[in-house]
């Protein structure tokens, strides 16, 4: 049985009313600046950006403020908002190894092309909490040094130079790169739509799944081949002019990790690979990635699937966080009649153990369990 | 385009305002914010996937003269689209070419190469110089 | 190869007013079949391809919807770029692939039965045919019948694609699956759905 009944309107009103004065708090207290979060909660509005899968950093910071600062609320917010604008093409693909760099490390080697570069890191920094950060004290200007203006390949081409890794991971060339946000994922799925599900994916949930995949659950040997952030050209091809039209640029975060690969039935000992990229600068996002783009290859190498982070459709199907608040939210909405069904059976349930015991059960709260 | 799909909106309506041109341009289409879905590639070098979309902002206009010029770039900034698909409609217009190249493009071109150049010397001054404390033999 | 004015020129002058207008007739149409339903030249794309097929091209047709043009719309590279700026809308290669078929010349159509049908699970990936034609009220009639049709409905339209009323029962026969219809004339539209049936036909 359906029964619909309304009511709560005035309520519903007041809590919107209620939301909006506590968001903005002791008015005594100056307003947030969408500039203000942009410039200075950067990484806030990198992840709602990530997560959003939409790259427009205002839009982001509205939503962080919008939404009390509550990140999965701003990433739902970017969601809805962008289902409100029509699609005018596909970019052409970014190339990360003409990015303007910002920072790039590698793990793997010492000595590379470009060297080491730490740009604006937390590594290194003590983790403790800076008292003079509650005021305005005045920031110095960064130290600059004349920069080396020889090219930074991308560590993966070293490696691949020696022939004991494999190349960049390859689909069927006629294969038109598929999209979540077109068609409905289905099992099993193409690395392209893994990796397009991963970069949106929760930073928290992939972040635990990278974490087990470490501690031995699909173990994967891994190496930070290279880490780099910095800016990409974006190229979209319009019907109107014959050559590709520049759009700007974006921030990304690109993580190569290299994995310890014994060989199997399939494929010989040699370095495999992991591959994460996320909007902004977001490093811990882009290793949890690889390593979960790489633990969900296990097929394709003839490996035993045995842990979660290997499970494509537990990892794929639960790492996105507007999709899991969406399921767990809804359950505090009115299931009244829902719940009087299910009263009404383990009451009906009661009764026949009942009756087929020759002496009634005492009611006690834990006969209901 | 490229120099001023990357300009900051601010700095292009203050060169377009002290550039001076009076020219009426006729809006084609747009300007209109939409999404562009992009794309990066496995391993940074394979095959291609979607990565995620961003804001674009697209406007086509036409001179007096019919020149017809094209505009798009990141973001939502209309303002800032609109002017950019009058300036390359005028730099499409023989006589009025140099004077966009001189007071429009050039400048955001050296304050975007200027922009570029202070990163990679703020980054370089954080590059590693690495040096050997002990050779061991055990 | 220069873009030509003539593909940039002729969009709707106000997008969101024009193409809510438009939608509102098609849904119309579409809602009660053999209604007739007045559309204004609201588009100007470049010839044959008409006004009212040209607002109903810019109204549906959008980047993720592969459109297919007949021989004639297809040889006229004004009209591949007036649809392609305009819409965004890539080119079906074959009629199997497109959501959208215009068509200039019905008389010429290919059967029915090539355009995409829909599957049984998914019978909305199928093809929407705009036809161009002279008429919808002085040519041959046709009495149809069907959901969102009270009684019996009537529309005069031409030319047809041939064999229409053989082509047509083997897309009811098709259901779920089959095409749809969007017949455009000058200042109108009407539709024929894949539910509706002509049940007589003259001439």
């Amino acid at each position: 049985m359906y029964v619909a009944v309304k009511g709560g309107e005035a309520a519903i009103d007041n809590a919107h009313r209620l939301l909006a004065d506590r968001r903005r708090g002791d008015r005594d207290v100056p307003a947030l600046g969408l500039d203000q979060i942009v410039e200075q909660l950067a990484l806030a509005v990198d992840r709602v950006m990530a997560e959003g899968s939409l790259y427009d950093r205002e839009l982001a910071a509205l939503a962080i403020r919008q939404a009390r600062g509550d990140m999965i609320e701003a990433i739902f917010l970017v969601r809805a908002y962008r289902t409100t604008l029509p699609r005018f093409g596909y970019a052409r693909p970014a190339d990360t190894g003409a990015m303007l760099i910002e920072r790039r490390v590698s793990a793997t080697y010492k000595d590379l092309p470009g060297g080491q570069l730490l740009g604006p890191t937390f590594d290194y920094t003590h983790r403790l909490l800076d008292p003079q950060l509650a005021g305005d004290a005045p920031v110095a200007a960064p130290a600059t040094r004349e920069a080396d203006t020889r090219a930074m390949p991308r560590v993966s081409e070293i490696l691949t130079r020696e022939g004991l890794i494999e190349g960049d991971g390859a689909l069927p060339d006629d294969r038109e790169p598929g999209d979540i946000t077109r068609e409905a994922p289905e099992f099993p799925m193409e690395r392209d739509l893994r990796l397009q599900s991963l970069a949106r994916g929760d930073e928290g949930f992939l972040l635990a799944l990278a974490y087990s995949t470490q501690r031995g659950y699909a173990r994967s040997h891994p190496f930070v081949g290279e880490i780099r952030i910095g800016e990409l050209d974006i190229e979209l091809d319009v019907p109107e002019l014959p050559f590709p039209v520049p759009l700007g640029r974006i921030r990304v975060t690109e993580c190569q990790m290299v994995n310890q690969f014994q060989g199997s039935a399939k494929a010989p000992p040699q370095f495999t690979r992991g591959y994460g990229l996320v909007f902004g600068q977001s490093e811990r996002k882009a290793m949890a990635m690889a390593l979960c783009d790489r633990a969900l290859r296990a097929g394709e190498f003839g490996e035993d699937v045995t842990a979660p982070a290997q499970d494509e459709e537990f990892v794929i199907a639960h790492a996105d966080n507007v999709q899991a608040t969406g399921f767990v939210e809804h359950l505090k909405l009115p299931h009244y009649v829902d719940f009087q069904a299910e009263l009404d059976l383990v009451r009906r349930m009661r009764a026949e153990a009942e009756a087929h015991t020759a002496t009634p059960v005492k009611v006690a709260g834990k006969a209901a369990e | 385009m490229a120099v001023i799909a990357r300009a900051d909106g601010d700095a292009l309506r203050r060169l377009w305002a002290e550039a001076g041109f009076e020219e009426l341009a006729e809006l084609v289409r747009g300007p209109e914010t939409g999404l562009v879905m992009l794309r990066g590639r496995m391993g940074g070098g394979g095959a291609a996937f979607n990565l995620g979309e961003a804001t674009v902002t697209r406007a086509t206009v036409r001179l007096a003269t019919g020149e017809v010029g094209h505009a798009y770039a990141l973001g939502r900034d209309r303002d800032k689209v609109r002017i950019a698909a009058t300036v390359d409609a005028l730099w499409q217009r023989p006589q009025s070419r140099d004077r966009v190249e001189d007071r429009i493009v050039a400048p955001l071109r050296a304050a975007g190469a200027a922009a570029d150049d202070e990163r990679r010397r703020e980054t370089a001054a954080t590059k590693v110089d690495f040096f050997t404390m002990v050779r061991g033999e055990d | 190869m220069e873009f030509s004015t003539r593909s940039i020129d002729g969009g709707f002058a106000e997008p969101v007013i024009a193409a809510q207008g438009v939608f509102r007739a098609l849904m119309e149409a579409m809602a009660r079949p053999g209604t007739v339903h007045a559309l204004p030249p609201l588009a100007a794309p470049p010839a044959p391809l008409t006004a009212e097929a040209g607002a109903v091209a810019l109204t549906l047709c959008d980047h993720d919807t592969p459109v297919w043009l007949d021989p004639e719309l297809q040889g006229s590279a004004e009209i591949r770029d007036w649809i392609g700026f305009h819409t965004g809308a890539p080119f079906a290669f074959t009629p199997a692939e497109a959501h959208f078929a215009l068509v200039s010349r019905p008389g010429e159509l290919i059967a029915l039965e090539n355009f995409a049908q829909g599957s049984q699970d998914y019978p909305d990936r199928s093809a929407t045919i705009i036809l161009q034609l002279d008429t919808l009220a002085a040519g041959a009639p046709l009495v149809l019948e069907g959901p969102g049709i009270e009684t019996r409905a009537r529309l005069a339209p031409a030319p047809l694609p041939r064999h229409l009323a053989t082509q047509w029962r083997q897309n009811n026969a098709r259901f779920p699956r089959g095409v749809d219809l969007v017949l455009t004339a000058p200042g109108a539209i009407a539709c024929l759905p894949r539910t509706t049936r002509i049940v007589e036909t003259e001439g």
